[in-house]
């Protein structure tokens, strides 16, 4: 089917599913009216029950645990279909690296200024400790793990742009990347199944749960927000090991 | 819902077009991070500050990214098959 | 009143944009780009489901505890949706990759030619 008919058709659809949005818009309650129950029973409950103050991850890590679970087992699953779909093929890495000795390096070098190689080293160290920081609080203010996990993971990046790729080169071929991100993984479960040997339910919040405030309260929830922390940085330090192994040796060639 | 609420929810509305009709992927990562950008900051007028941070750190650095790691890896492969199809 | 209905209607515009960049689209990466302007319509339908006017972020960290907040719940499933979109958006940009590997285009009409 030619293009322009593949748009006409389109837009026909298009038509017909904006009708059936107004339709279907038409009972719902229009915005900044919230009725719904379990909104006001979780604020009023959460800090009293949990020790937590931020709800929002009280929700996501002890609540509706066990989702938070299975999205963890995305991530996981994820990067490692993206580490499976690049596996150098049987019998192809010989070959390759023949072919790559004969035909020469693709250039790519890109001069980095001096302001950009001295503020990013600058920054390495904050994003650092602004991403622990984050992610050890998140049972008290907006964070939690994946988003300091994020931004540790950005941190080789910083690595990266600031110049000096043996440290990137050596940071993200670390085998303690693959064991942060299978143990991060992992904790979560192990978290949960410990939770079955005192006779609770899985996920149950077993450890004692401290003053609400402290940073060490809420019990299994700043745990389980450290370790899916751990796993989101170690997954995403992955991804883009596997994009840039390639180009990375070749320059740590060209200068050595 | 006051004017600041309304005019963070019709600028999203009015740039994700703008990021659809860039058609060149290399453009489309600076219009997509922008976008990623406003959501953020969408979130944050919405009184949303977790997913805010969320949207900040992976949709305007994280998925732009990975778009242009596939970008950089495809341009290669296309350079390497272009210098065999000359041999 | 039909004015407060209007985010709605901006998720529904959102989302038929992205629809229309994955079907007008003559390259992959373009259409997964695409893909992502799609999820982001569902997260302003959820943020206009769950929104209290009046009320303030659902952290009790310097408020008291009755406050009027906006609710959680959503909050919470929005987290869950921006990663999944992440982790979905990493794999298929793995896939586009390797298509261009194997075949030498990333155009979706010249892939659907040479299969078979």
């Amino acid at each position: 089917m030619s293009s322009r008919s593949r748009v006409v058709l389109f837009l026909v659809s298009a038509a017909g599913l904006a009708a059936i949005f107004a339709w279907g818009f038409r009972d719902l309650p229009p915005m900044g009216d919230y009725r719904g129950p379990y909104g006001y029973a979780l604020t009023q409950v959460a800090v009293y029950e949990r020790h937590a103050t931020d709800v929002v991850n009280a929700i996501n890590y002890d609540y509706r645990g066990f989702d938070t679970l299975e999205e963890e087992f995305i991530l996981f699953a994820s990067v490692m279909g993206v580490l499976l779909i690049f596996r150098p093929a049987k019998g192809g890495k010989g070959d390759d690296d023949e072919k790559k000795k004969r035909q020469t390096q693709i250039d790519d070098d890109l001069p980095i200024s001096d302001s950009l190689r001295v503020s990013m080293q600058g920054m390495a160290g904050i994003m650092i400790v602004f991403g622990v920081y984050i992610a050890a609080h998140g049972q008290l203010t907006p964070g939690g793990g994946f988003q300091g996990g994020v931004i540790l993971a950005s941190v080789p990046l910083v690595v990266y742009l600031s110049g000096n790729w043996r440290a990137f080169e050596q940071i993200i071929s670390n085998p303690l990347v693959k064991i942060a991100e299978c143990g991060g993984a992992a904790g979560y479960a192990v978290i949960g199944i410990s939770a079955l040997f005192f006779g609770a339910h899985f996920l149950t919040n077993i450890v004692p749960l401290g003053v609400t405030g402290d940073p060490f309260s809420a019990g299994t929830i700043a745990l389980i927000s450290l370790s899916v922390g751990a796993e989101v940085t170690g997954g995403f330090v992955l991804l883009m090991h596997v994009y840039l192994q390639e180009i990375i040796e070749e320059r740590l060639g060209k200068k050595s | 819902m006051t004017l600041l609420q309304w005019t963070i929810l019709l600028l999203v509305a009015v740039v994700a077009p703008g990021v659809v009709l860039s058609r060149d992927p290399k453009e489309q990562v600076v219009t997509l991070s922008f976008y990623g950008l406003l959501c953020g900051l969408m979130f944050f007028i919405f009184q949303a500050p977790d997913v805010a941070l969320s949207q900040i750190t992976i949709g305007a650095v994280m998925l732009p990214l990975m778009i242009m790691l596939a970008l950089t890896k495809m341009r290669r492969q296309n350079i390497r098959r272009k210098r065999e199809a000359k041999r | 009143m039909m004015t407060s209905h209007a985010p709605y209607f901006i998720a529904a515009w959102i989302f038929l944009w992205g629809l229309y960049g994955i079907v007008t689209s003559k390259n992959l990466v373009h259409q997964v780009v695409c893909l992502a302007i799609l999820q982001t319509s569902t997260y302003v339908l959820l943020l206009a489901i769950g929104f209290k006017v009046g009320g303030t972020a659902p952290v009790f960290a310097d408020i008291p505890v009755g406050t009027v907040v906006v609710d959680p719940l959503v909050q919470a499933l929005m987290l869950t949706d921006v990663v999944v979109e992440a982790t979905v958006m990493a794999l298929l940009l793995s896939m586009v990759v390797k298509a261009n590997e194997l075949a030498g285009t990333v155009d979706p009409e010249e892939l659907r030619i040479l299969t078979g």
